[in-house]
């Protein structure tokens, strides 16, 4: 019963997290723009529960995330889905690797993901429109972008980090309670 | 290693499931647009409220910190504002014979429509675009309100862009700096038409291109105002769009392109004006489905 209960509330805390996530992303982080660029935040939140939490976790984030943005502001719904289940999905392979001390791991785990995805929205958004100069929407979005989203990544990894960490705690001593 | 495994199996289960998941709902919001009918109703009571209340604390905070202003900025602030009150005179007297110099254009291209007086919705923008690659946001008007597909919406005087879905209390629109978007337009002064196209790598600029302008002998010089055509069937005739600012003609020696500067201040939108009727109805080609 107790179980149940603490897995309710990790659901409840991420669906939270996610909601804040995104709100900041849609009325905050739009005022903040550098070079008129803004930090990718759901693409840090996805990574994070990907390598914090493994596959499964990542992927759920991921789907939630992306489809949020289908419904508000995408053209096709579950494009984005797509791509942010996938995003969560790689990352929680790294699951294995991850050391919740060692931050250069989520940083690069983070930028390779922000700058991989940065490719494939020009792919199929823009080069699939026959807009061919690559370089420029590399020069202008994508690696200002990425700069920015591991910037960003260096103040809200450790906050979501230590949410987990609590919710962790939790889930420990209640199991302990069990046994 | 077994349960390891079992884990491992279940997580691809579960994302081949969700891929699945994700391309139908693809597949069906391509063909069969009414299914994304509940989504936007589950954002309607996700989201939207909380983006609403986060656009009330925002203005609510602004108000509290020019609370703090002292006393002598305000004076500071009258004087500047009596000397703009000044500026506005002189500015309105020269929009007073623009007027009529409007109504005299208006006569001469025998224009039957009175387009100041299309009907206008009110809205606050309420959230912006979460990536860096197109330019839509949401608006706090939605179908409750009257607002429908494909109506336009305006900013002071010039086209902002269209409404491209609509929630119960939301919309997004699409604004013209958006990569994807194309405006037919035309100069006012010559009515030669062009297709005036966002372009992403224009927008830190501050320019839209426009191009497909026939090279005729009429001559386009910089600073002159580009509206929206007539053979538009999504744009309403005779919205500003902005002002050439460079022209030139192509290689191939038949068509003119160029750049526009817009009227809109599309990094500072908080108001914008929804036209509450669209094209299609205007001119009696809306089915009666909608």
């Amino acid at each position: 019963m107790k179980g149940i209960n603490i897995k309710i509330r990790r659901v409840f805390v991420t669906a939270i997290v996610l909601c804040v996530f995104y709100l900041l992303q849609c009325t905050l982080f739009p005022r903040l723009t550098l070079a008129s660029v803004k930090p990718n935040l759901m693409l840090i939140l996805t990574a994070s529960y990907g390598f914090m939490r493994g596959p499964k976790d990542g992927m759920l984030v991921g789907f939630f995330s992306g489809l949020l943005m289908d419904i508000q502001f995408g053209g096709i719904l579950g494009f984005y889905a797509l791509l942010y289940l996938l995003a969560g999905y790689v990352n929680g392979l790294f699951e294995q690797l991850y050391y919740a001390e060692d931050i250069k791991l989520p940083l690069a785990l983070t930028g390779v993901t922000e700058f991989i995805y940065g490719v494939v929205i020009y792919l199929l958004m823009f080069m699939l429109r026959s807009e061919f100069d690559f370089l420029h929407y590399l020069r202008h979005i994508i690696i200002p972008e990425l700069i920015y989203t591991i910037v960003v990544t260096l103040g809200a990894y450790p906050l979501l980090l230590f949410i987990n960490h609590r919710l962790e705690a939790e889930e420990k001593r209640s199991a302990g309670k069990f046994v | 290693m077994k349960k390891k495994n079992q884990t491992s199996n279940l997580n691809k289960y579960l994302l081949a499931g969700l891929v699945l998941v994700c391309i139908l709902l693809m597949f069906l919001s391509v063909f069969y647009s009414r299914v994304t009918g509940p989504f936007r109703i589950l954002a309607n009571i996700t989201v939207i409220p909380m983006q609403q209340g986060m656009n009330k604390a925002g203005s609510l905070l602004v108000d509290l910190s020019e609370n703090f202003a002292t006393l002598e900025e305000a004076r500071r602030e009258n004087q500047k504002l009596q000397e703009k009150i000044d500026d506005l005179m002189i500015e309105n007297n020269n929009l007073q014979e623009e007027k009529y110099e409007l109504e005299r254009l208006r006569e001469l291209y025998k224009l039957d429509q009175n387009y100041a007086e299309y009907e206008k919705i009110g809205a606050h923008v309420i959230g912006m675009d979460s990536g860096n690659w197109f330019s839509t946001f949401t608006i706090d008007k939605g179908s409750f309100h009257g607002i429908q597909k494909d109506m336009n919406v305006i900013a002071g005087s010039g086209l902002v862009g269209i409404v491209t879905q609509t929630g119960p209390t939301w919309s997004t629109v699409r604004s013209i700096i958006d990569d994807s978007s194309n405006v037919s337009g035309m100069v006012l002064s010559t009515s030669d038409k062009c297709i005036v196209r966002g372009d992403l790598s224009l927008i830190n600029e501050g320019k839209m291109r426009f191009e497909q302008m026939e090279n005729n002998d009429n001559k386009v010089e910089v600073g002159e105002q580009i509206v929206t055509s007539h053979i538009s069937d999504k744009y309403v005739q005779g919205i500003l769009i902005g002002y050439v600012s460079e022209v030139q003609v192509d290689s191939n020696n038949l068509t003119r392109s160029g750049y526009i500067t817009p009227v809109v201040d599309f990094k500072n939108l908080q108001e914008v004006l929804v036209i509450t009727s669209t094209k299609a109805q205007m001119t009696g080609t809306d089915t009666p489905a909608q």
